[in-house]
């Protein structure tokens, strides 16, 4: 599955290829540590080695417990499935009208070619096609290029979950035995910046916290990654301030913090965080975000909610985004790689 | 605000405009344009079909077909339903006979309750109440602390016995925060809960217990306008669950389409009472349904703007302007204190928003520069009393000298005489009565319009000797002698180019 590759640090040299046990957390189905991890070899000394300082331990590669997204996935369907009724139902789960008229359409036009009618077939067969159509081979996370720290970033509109994701994102990356780095780069919010040391402690990561309310985040993000390069770590997470994407100045500001980033580190994530209950406007936050921010994936958070999260479908297609991860619940292990597989069945589950 | 609605439906409009009589396929293509706005505006699917069954009734009956314009009319019968769903009258909060009146604050996580918190409260004591903020929400990571930072801010107590983040138990705090408000004579308790969702059950049961705990007067429930089709389902599972009083709407400055106004208010039948537009502890404004029903109509907010215009604008400097104008004396130094004054109405972009026909403008409104007053500023600053009074005079060593002063160059110098002069131009057109060409790209000259145009409209009525007003008050005035300055409400129509 998805390689993703770390510091080799001599104190676990011997037990790099075991995880340690997660917190666990029984109300999850496919909770860490029940299923088996997905493990990786250990990577060969490659040349991308070669160009870092000899102090510098090897690259060992690392296994991230596994998770489900099924929990979050609720079902289109009350009762059973209506060609007729599929648009609007569509509309309902915020696809937006025009891909719902495509999708139904499409969905038509193979129904009668296959003479498929019932109930079992057409989910399967909307379940195929969204899976078709969900599907791409760039959702990992890119955490494979050896070139320590990786940095990620993390933006999106106010109040759609950043600081949350970053938290349950550290843990997750915590216990797949990451050593992280921490940026509260949020100087904006009140207690914004407390509110990411409250995860980082759940993650158990150091954290980067500007001098004072309404410091530069820039100059937040730059110590983070100068933490992270100091200390060693494996990967600097940088939280910023929720900003609307029709604000010109708040989004250049974006464009400061990445630069400051560059100075000293590749970015290897730009993760856009976006609130499955908002509508069509998320087309309009992705595209703004990705033109001025370089976005690389989608968080898409708030999925254990009614919101069925249609607009997913739209943002990949249209923007070419990947969607990369979910947000399911409020405890910290509520999170996920995007599956389109889950994602599919569990919207044309049977209730 | 509801800037991309706008939009799609003048587009619509504009296929009716040009013609004399509807006929039924005329209507139907275009409920099917207003229907799919609708639905990209993220008004839930169930209220759009209400509305467009009621929207067809009334334009297929007589009412269009006898109409002299139809366009109109249908534009009326929109503009009465999205009226009749955002409510029909501006309703206020509801206080309790005998203090303290209790608020209570409910929504789903991040929909900006705690924000919202800190801007009631500070709208709350500039209204002359002492209230007090709760914090209720022990469950996200540090909403505490963020409470007691905005309680801070705004120089209004809190309410904080637990430290949260998942330790306490809110029902407890705010059953203690009533008691304590009773005590300590606090006229408003404002109950800060956390996020939660309609199907969380548990959660919702702690909503109820809080609400039963404190016996909330305005359960207000916290809406991000850009919440999409779970509008619906939300807004029921609050509705059936804790209950709701009012709404408020946030997030509003975005570019939002802001259907979830439509939805929530049909759903849980309770009116919006407040919008929350800005980061700024200060936007935040209650809800006028009629003025946002005519703004998704793209007829722009223009009671709104008076209003605030009425605030801060002083009259006296505004006669003395308007004298000026019609003597053609219109200076430099005039267009910087009518810059001051525009600046006292608060934030140009939101003031510039509020203009009809800015839907179309958003974009450059965003990018507007605020600083940019200042530089223009400090480039009247840096001319000589004559220089300003006189721009003419204003030669090439002048101008130098000017950009040096004020520290910025001749190019910046020579595009504000170009500025101002276009402004000036502006302004006289406006004040013969005629319609404002607004220079969409130029901010400043557009700053000029809007000052301008406010007087322009006092002026033009005092102007029109020849014609006698339609308006029998505003007739009577005239007759009455032109001195008597007009109420401002009774004429945006020039003032703002509204078509009639």
């Amino acid at each position: 599955m998805f390689k993703f590759l770390k510091r080799l640090r001599e104190k676990e040299a011997d037990v790099a290829t075991q995880s340690p046990e997660p917190e666990t957390s029984s109300e999850i189905e496919g909770a860490p540590a029940k299923e088996p991890v997905i493990t990786v070899a250990v990577s060969e000394p490659n040349a991308r080695n070669e160009k870092e300082p000899v102090s510098k331990p090897e690259l060992v590669s690392v296994e991230l417990p596994r998770r489900s997204l099924k929990k979050g996935v609720r079902s289109l369907f009350d009762d059973s499935m209506d060609i007729e009724e599929l648009e609007d139902i569509l509309i309902l789960a915020d696809f937006g009208v025009e891909t719902a008229e495509e999708i139904t359409a499409e969905l038509r036009r193979e129904a009668n070619k296959k003479g498929a009618t019932t109930d079992p077939e057409l989910r399967l067969m909307l379940k195929d096609l969204l899976v078709k159509r969900l599907g791409r081979n760039d959702a990992a996370l890119n955490l494979d290029y050896g070139k320590l720290p990786y940095v990620i970033l993390v933006v999106g509109v106010n109040g759609a979950g950043k600081t949350t994701t970053i938290g349950k994102l550290a843990r997750w990356l915590k216990d797949g035995d990451w050593e992280l780095v921490l940026g509260a780069a949020d100087t904006f919010r009140a207690a914004a910046v407390d509110q990411l040391e409250t995860w980082a402690k759940r993650a158990e990561s150091p954290i980067v916290k500007p001098a004072q309310e309404g410091a530069d985040p820039a100059s937040v993000a730059y110590q983070t990654v100068e933490m992270a390069i100091n200390t060693d770590a494996d990967i600097a997470i940088i939280d910023t301030a929720g900003r609307l994407q029709n604000k010109k100045d708040l989004m250049d500001e974006l464009g400061k913090i990445r630069r400051a980033v560059e100075k000293q580190a590749k970015i290897s994530e730009v993760l856009l965080v976006i609130d499955a209950t908002n509508g069509q406007n998320a087309m309009s936050q992705a595209r703004a975000f990705a033109e001025v921010a370089e976005v690389t994936g989608i968080v898409m958070t708030k999925l254990d909610g009614t919101a069925k999260g249609g607009i997913l479908y739209a943002l990949q297609k249209e923007l070419d985004l990947p969607i990369k991860l979910v947000g399911v619940g409020e405890q910290i292990n509520d999170f996920a790689f995007f599956s389109p597989e889950e994602f599919a069945k569990g919207l044309v589950a049977k209730k | 605000m509801f800037g991309n609605l706008s939009d799609r439906l003048s587009d619509t409009f504009k296929n009716l405009r040009g013609k004399g009589r509807l006929s039924a396929s005329d209507i139907d293509a275009t409920l099917r344009d207003i229907r799919r706005a609708l639905l990209e505006a993220d008004v839930a699917l169930e209220v759009v079909k209400v509305f467009i069954a009621a929207i067809r009734d009334r334009a297929l009956g007589d009412e269009v077909s006898k109409a002299l314009n139809p366009a109109q009319q249908v534009v009326q019968i929109v503009n009465d339903e999205l009226t009749k769903i955002l409510g029909e009258e501006n309703k206020r909060i509801q206080f309790a006979k005998s203090p303290p009146t209790v608020i209570m604050l409910a929504g789903l996580q991040g929909s900006g309750k705690t924000t919202l918190a800190g801007k009631l409260a500070k709208w709350l004591k500039e209204q002359n109440q002492t209230p007090i903020l709760v914090a209720a929400d022990l469950q996200r990571p540090n909403a505490v602390t963020q409470l007691q930072v905005l309680g801070d801010k705004v120089g209004v107590p809190v309410f904080a016995t637990e430290p949260g983040n998942g330790v306490g138990n809110p029902i407890k705090v705010a059953k203690d925060a009533i008691a304590h408000a009773k005590k300590a004579q606090f006229s408003v308790v404002i109950v800060d809960t956390a996020g939660r969702l309609g199907v969380d059950e548990e959660m919702m049961q702690q909503a109820i217990g809080i609400r039963d705990a404190v016996g909330p007067d305005e359960i207000l429930f916290v809406v991000d306008a850009m919440l999409g089709q779970d509008a619906v389902n939300v807004a029921k599972a609050f509705k059936d669950g804790v209950g709701v009083t009012g709404v408020v709407l946030t997030k509003l400055d975005g570019d939002s389409r802001g259907g979830a106004a439509l939805s929530v208010t049909n759903i849980t039948g309770a009116p919006i009472l407040f919008s929350s537009t800005g980061e700024g502890l200060d936007a935040f404004e209650p809800f006028y349904p009629e003025r946002m029903a005519s703004r998704i109509l793209d007829m722009g907010d223009v009671v709104s703007l008076i209003e605030k215009a009425q605030k801060s604008f002083d009259e006296e400097e505004s006669n003395k302007l308007a004298e000026q104008i019609i003597n053609e004396e219109f200076t430099l130094q005039d267009f910087l204190e009518q810059m001051q004054q525009l600046r006292k109405m608060g934030n140009m972009k939101s003031l510039l928003g509020m203009l009809p026909g800015a839907g179309k403008m958003k974009q450059q409104l965003e990018d507007f520069d605020e600083s940019e007053i200042a530089r223009t500023e400090a480039i009247i600053f840096s001319m000589t009393p004559l220089e300003r009074n006189g721009p003419k005079v204003l030669n090439g060593p002048r101008r130098q000298r000017i950009a040096k002063g004020s520290g910025t160059s001749v190019t910046e110098v020579n595009q504000l005489v170009n500025r101002f002069e276009q402004a000036a131009k502006v302004m006289k057109t406006m004040s013969k009565g005629g319609m404002p060409n607004i220079p969409g790209a130029n901010p400043a000259a557009m700053g000029a319009a809007v000052g301008g145009g406010y007087i322009g409209g006092k002026k033009a009525s005092k102007k029109k000797k020849g014609s006698k007003s339609g308006n029998p008050a505003k007739r009577a005035a005239e007759n009455q002698g032109l001195s008597v300055p007009q109420p401002q409400e009774s004429k945006p129509g020039s003032a703002f180019g509204l078509q009639n």
